[in-house]
């Protein structure tokens, strides 16, 4: 889906977030504390700042996986904006499926699935017919180097970049006009660094906006257009 | 903002409530589920999972709430006001319930083809060749051959008994079925197989699918929505994947952290 460029199509106000781990005598860890930042239609927005500072956690929450504590997400979800930290579960799961995909670390395996049909899904799941779906999938292996005779098999006995291929393929297989990518170059080697660099440009100029976390220097320099450094939003709160 | 027009869900149960002797197995529960929707109802022995499913398919009747279910030609109907021939024919139709114990779900003395027929024939299906086809076609998608057609379940393993449950269930191609413990006691590996065969028919046919389980990867892997329960009541629900990742409540986070990552 193609939108205006300067557009917002994810705007974070006041975010905060904090565990309580109950298992632990409720020991409260603060995570971080208003949160703010816009992220335009084609730019892409890297969290910067130290292991720990709180940037995968701000990732999940942009996609309804943590509870957001405080504070609004907002998401132009089918024209309009949407809250996800109010959202419903089912309304979350419909951005999911049309506008916010997400491209973690690892791929979650599913037995017996081959990497084909795990690729293939989201844009399915779009609304995309199958044999172009497909057709995706399979121009999507093609640019990231995977071999063409793993194609047809379950990930689950592939190598640690293999899935991972799998995974940025899956990821960026749907139809969703935001991205974000928690590392997803970490166990490249550089060819298909490039590749998803590659990948990266293409979805930009159509107006996809990407916000993710990249910690090879290299890649992030030649992919962001802004970098946040999350460690100003350190939670600052009494313990 | 324009929220979606609000509807009708499939199937909502409104302050659900039910004991036993004095003893509260299911208190002030409410929720909905709509066409294509997973929902897992995760908790210990003894949490009321397994009378919440019971309360949900009119198997049980609450001493206080009601149940909704929007039928076939849309009209929404209270289970309990339904005639006992109405419930049935709901049942055994628009429904499907697959139990843990395949015995429970099958006739353990009719041969496959028979099992799957009879839900058939008690939608008014009276053509013998097109009952026996359309069995074979479901055996297969259910992976099991069709030379198998006339075996009992008597002859099958516990893997294949699940799946011939399954096949017997979704002939009537019911919107909702209520599925509880299904993956239970079998080996991991037939497990595995029956996870995936039941992801795919739940997608390609959009069904709505009520799951008990208390294997926390089960409704990881199957499920949209959650509800977690504990002696009785409402602990924490969500989307899947929040409440498994960022569980708020004590129990849940207890819950969570007492799984084995594999």
């Amino acid at each position: 889906m193609t939108i205006q460029p300067n557009t917002i199509a994810l705007a974070v106000e006041d975010l905060g977030k904090s565990f309580t781990l109950h298992m632990h005598g409720g020991t409260r860890l603060p995570v971080v504390s208003q949160v703010g930042f816009e992220v335009h239609a084609g730019e892409c927005v890297v969290l910067g700042g130290p292991s720990g500072a709180g940037k995968s956690s701000i990732l999940k929450m942009l996609y309804g996986n943590y509870l957001a504590g405080s504070g609004h997400i907002r998401v132009r979800h089918g024209g309009a904006l949407v809250d996800i930290v109010e959202a419903e579960p089912r309304a979350i799961l419909d951005i999911r499926r049309m506008t916010l995909g997400y491209v973690s670390q690892f791929l979650r395996v599913i037995p017996r699935v081959p990497a084909l049909e795990i690729i293939a899904e989201p844009a399915l799941a779009a609304g995309v017919d199958r044999a172009a779906a497909l057709e995706r999938a399979s121009s999507l292996l093609q640019a990231l180097n995977l071999p063409e005779r793993l194609w047809r098999l379950p990930p689950a006995t592939f190598s640690g970049g293999e899935q991972q291929r799998v995974n940025i393929a899956r990821g960026f297989a749907g139809e969703h006009s935001i991205l974000i990518l928690d590392e997803p170059t970490a166990s490249l080697d550089a060819a298909n660094r490039e590749a998803v660099i590659g990948l990266m440009a293409a979805r930009k100029a159509t107006g996809t906006a990407f916000v993710g976390i990249f910690h090879d220097e290299e890649v992030r320099a030649r992919v962001a257009d802004r970098i946040i450094d999350v460690s100003a939003f350190a939670a600052r709160e009494a313990a | 903002m324009t929220p979606p027009a609000p509807r009708t869900p499939l199937l909502s149960a409104r302050s659900l409530a039910k004991s036993y002797g004095g003893r509260l197995a299911c208190q002030q529960v409410s929720m909905s589920i709509d066409e294509g929707e997973v929902l897992a109802i995760v908790g210990e022995s003894g949490s009321g999972k397994s009378t919440l499913l019971n309360l949900l398919s009119g198997r049980l009747a609450p001493d206080t709430g009601e149940v909704r279910y929007r039928m076939r030609d849309g009209v929404e109907r209270d289970l309990a006001q339904l005639s006992e021939a109405e419930r049935r024919l709901l049942a055994r139709t628009d429904w499907g319930f697959v139990h843990q114990d395949a015995a429970l779900g099958l006739r353990m003395n009719v041969s496959a083809g028979g099992n799957i027929g009879e839900r058939l024939m008690a939608v008014g299906d009276r053509h013998y060749g097109q009952i026996r086809d359309t069995a074979a076609n479901w055996l297969t998608r259910v992976e099991i051959g069709v030379d198998r057609i006339d075996d009992k379940p008597t002859a099958y393993s516990g893997g294949m008994r699940q799946r011939l449950q399954i096949a017997r269930n979704l002939v009537t191609s019911p919107r909702l079925v209520f599925m509880d413990e299904p993956t239970g006691g079998l080996d991991v590996s037939v497990q595995a197989r029956l996870l995936d065969l039941i992801r795919g028919l739940v997608a390609d046919l959009g069904l709505a699918v009520v799951l008990v389980t208390h294997d926390l990867a089960v409704a990881r892997l199957l499920s949209h929505r959650i509800i977690v329960m504990k002696q009785g009541h409402v602990i924490e629900t969500g989307l899947t994947d929040r409440v498994l990742d960022d569980p708020q409540a004590p129990y849940t986070q207890l819950l969570v952290s007492s799984v084995l990552a594999a």
